[in-house]
C-alpha cells in the first residue's frame, strides 16, 4: 500500500502530474481543461504554463527558473506562487512531488 | 435568462436499474425499469458519441448497478477514443474475475466503490445482501492494485452515522485518496423510507465535527467530501449546481433528465434520447429551460443575494415538500416552510426503536 504521508513541497521535488489527471484541449470550448476524478478544472495562463513543466523531469527549482525567464521576473518573486501552487494541487492529489 | 447558454461538462448515464443490493436509502425512482425497458448498446454508444460532441467532458457510468451490462467495456473505449473522462459508480457486488482489468484497459479513469457500513453486519442490513461487505472490500483491494484512484463512498442516514470515524479508518486503510461521507438524499426510495434513515440532530452535530477533524487531520492524505443532510441545514445545496446549468442525466430507458428525481416535477414532460436529439433537449426542452437562470423564482429566492450561489436550491425537495417545484427549497431558512423540515425530522425520530427497521427494500415491480 502506498505510504499514506502529505508530501510537502522543495525545491528538489520533481513534480508531475497524476496519471489519472489528464490535461486535454477542448475544441467545444477552445480552452484548455484539466479532467480530474470529481472535477474539471480551468486553469488560466500562468497554471497552465506551471503545469506543462509537472512532466517528472523538471525540479520545482527549474520550474522557478524556466518561469522567471519565459515572464521576465524575479526568481524570488515567482518562487512562493509556484510552491503554493504545487503543495495546492498535491493536496487535492493531482500533483505527484 | 441573462447567461448565453454554455454546453454541459458532465453527464451521469444510469444505464441499469437492476442491481444485487436493495439498498433502503437508494435514490432511484421507485418505478424502477426492467431490462427490456433499457437502452440497446448502439443507443447508448451513439448517445455518447452525441455528448462528447456537445461538449460532455466527464461521464459518470451508474445505475443500478452497471457492471450488469456486458457491454460496459465497448462504453468505456468508446468514451476514452473521445477524450471523456469516465467514472465507474459501483456497487461491488458480483463483479466477475477479470472484469476490472478489462475496465482500465478500456480506458476507465476512476471508480467509486458504495459501502453501506463499516461493518459487516451493517452493510448487510441495508443492502439486504449476504456477504457484501467482504466483495466490496476485495474490489476495492483490486482497484488500488490496478493503478485505478479509488473513492469510497459512504451513503450515511441513522444505521450508520456513529460508523463515521470506521469508515475514515476503513477508507485510509484501503488506500482510498478520497471519502464521501454523503448524508442520504430523501429522494425516491430514501424518500419512502425516510423515517426510519433520519438521524436525530445530537448525531449529526456529533457526525459534523468528527469529519471537521478528520478533514484537517489528512490534508494531503486523503480528501474527505462531506454531504451534509438537507434537512439540518440552513441553505440549500447548489443541487446539480443549477437546474440544466452544467450537467444532466440519462435514465435506463433514455430519457434525459437535468437530475435523477426530475421525474416527480408532474407538470413537467421529458423527452427521451431518439425522440430528439441530445442537443435539441440541452438547448430547446421545455423542461430544461424550466427552472434555468432565475427568471422563473419566487421571493424570497427573486430577490437574495445567494441566488447564483445555491439557485434556490432543489427542485425536487421544493416539489416533495412544499407541493411546487418553483417554491424556494424548504431547506433554505428563508422558506416560509423551513420550520416544516424540522417537523419532518421530529416525525421520523419519534419513529419507535421497535420499527426503526421497518425497512422497504428497493426492489424493481415493488414497492
Ligand atoms: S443504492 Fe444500493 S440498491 Fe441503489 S443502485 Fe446503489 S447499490 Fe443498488
Ligand atoms: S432564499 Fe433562495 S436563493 Fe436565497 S439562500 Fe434561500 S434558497 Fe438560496
Amino acid at each position: 500500500m502506498e505510504s499514506r504521508q502529505r508530501a510537502i513541497v522543495s525545491d528538489q521535488s520533481r513534480p508531475q502530474l497524476k496519471r489519472y489527471a489528464r490535461l486535454q484541449y477542448d475544441p467545444v470550448r477552445s480552452a484548455w481543461a484539466l479532467l480530474s476524478p470529481e472535477k474539471v478544472f480551468w486553469p488560466d495562463e500562468v497554471s497552465l504554463d506551471i503545469l506543462r513543466l509537472c512532466d517528472g523531469r523538471h525540479t520545482v527549482l527549474q520550474i522557478v527558473s524556466e518561469l522567471a525567464g519565459q515572464y521576465d521576473a524575479a526568481r524570488e518573486d515567482i518562487a512562493p506562487d509556484v510552491e503554493e501552487f504545487l503543495q495546492e494541487w498535491s493536496d487535492r492529489f493531482l500533483v505527484t512531488l | 435568462m441573462s447567461d448565453a447558454l454554455l454546453p454541459p461538462i458532465g453527464m451521469l448515464a444510469e444505464l441499469t436499474h437492476r442491481c444485487p443490493l436493495q439498498c433502503v436509502y437508494c435514490s432511484n425512482p421507485l418505478e424502477l425499469l426492467k431490462a427490456d425497458r433499457e437502452l440497446s448498446t448502439d443507443a447508448w454508444l451513439a448517445l455518447f458519441e452525441e455528448a462528447a460532441d456537445l461538449g460532455v467532458l466527464q461521464i459518470h457510468l451508474s445505475g443500478g448497478e452497471p457492471t450488469l451490462r456486458p457491454d460496459l467495456e465497448q462504453f468505456v473505449s468508446c468514451l476514452a477514443r473521445r477524450g471523456v473522462y469516465t467514472n465507474l459508480i459501483t456497487a461491488g457486488v458480483g463483479i466477475a474475475e477479470g472484469r476490472l482489468e478489462r475496465l482500465r484497459d478500456a480506458g476507465l479513469d476512476h471508480l467509486q466503490l458504495s459501502i453501506q457500513g463499516a461493518r459487516a453486519a451493517t452493510t448487510e442490513k441495508i443492502g439486504n445482501h449476504r456477504g457484501a461487505l467482504e466483495k466490496k472490500l476485495d474490489v476495492a483491494r483490486k482497484v488500488v492494485e490496478l493503478g485505478l484512484p479509488l473513492t469510497i463512498n459512504a451513503p450515511i442516514h441513522r444505521h450508520n452515522i456513529e460508523e463515521v470515524p470506521a469508515f475514515i479508518d476503513l477508507a485510509l486503510s484501503l488506500g482510498a485518496q478520497r471519502l464521501e461521507i454523503a448524508n442520504v438524499q430523501y429522494a425516491g426510495w430514501a424518500l419512502l423510507n425516510r423515517n426510519v434513515l433520519m438521524p436525530d440532530r445530537q448525531a449529526v452535530e456529533r457526525q459534523v465535527a468528527i469529519v471537521e477533524e478528520a478533514q484537517a487531520r489528512l490534508q494531503g492524505i486523503m480528501a474527505i467530501d462531506f454531504v451534509a443532510p438537507d434537512y439540518f441545514a440552513v441553505y440549500p445545496k447548489p443541487c446539480m449546481g443549477g437546474w440544466a446549468r452544467d450537467a444532466f442525466m440519462v435514465a435506463p430507458d433514455g430519457k434525459v433528465l437535468p437530475c435523477h428525481a426530475a421525474a416527480t416535477i408532474p407538470t413537467l414532460h421529458f423527452e427521451r434520447f431518439g425522440e430528439a436529439s441530445l442537443t435539441d433537449i440541452w438547448v430547446h426542452s421545455p423542461a430544461f429551460n424550466a427552472f434555468r437562470g432565475d427568471d422563473w423564482m419566487l421571493e424570497p429566492c427573486r430577490s437574495c443575494d445567494r441566488k447564483e450561489i445555491d439557485w434556490g436550491g432543489c427542485r425536487c425537495q421544493a416539489m416533495a415538500i412544499a407541493g411546487n417545484a418553483a417554491a424556494t427549497d424548504p431547506a433554505c431558512i428563508k422558506s416560509p416552510l423551513h420550520d416544516r423540515m424540522a417537523a419532518l425530522i421530529g416525525e421520523a425520530n419519534a419513529v419507535a426503536p421497535s420499527h426503526a427497521e421497518d425497512f422497504r427494500y428497493r426492489r424493481i415491480g415493488r414497492t
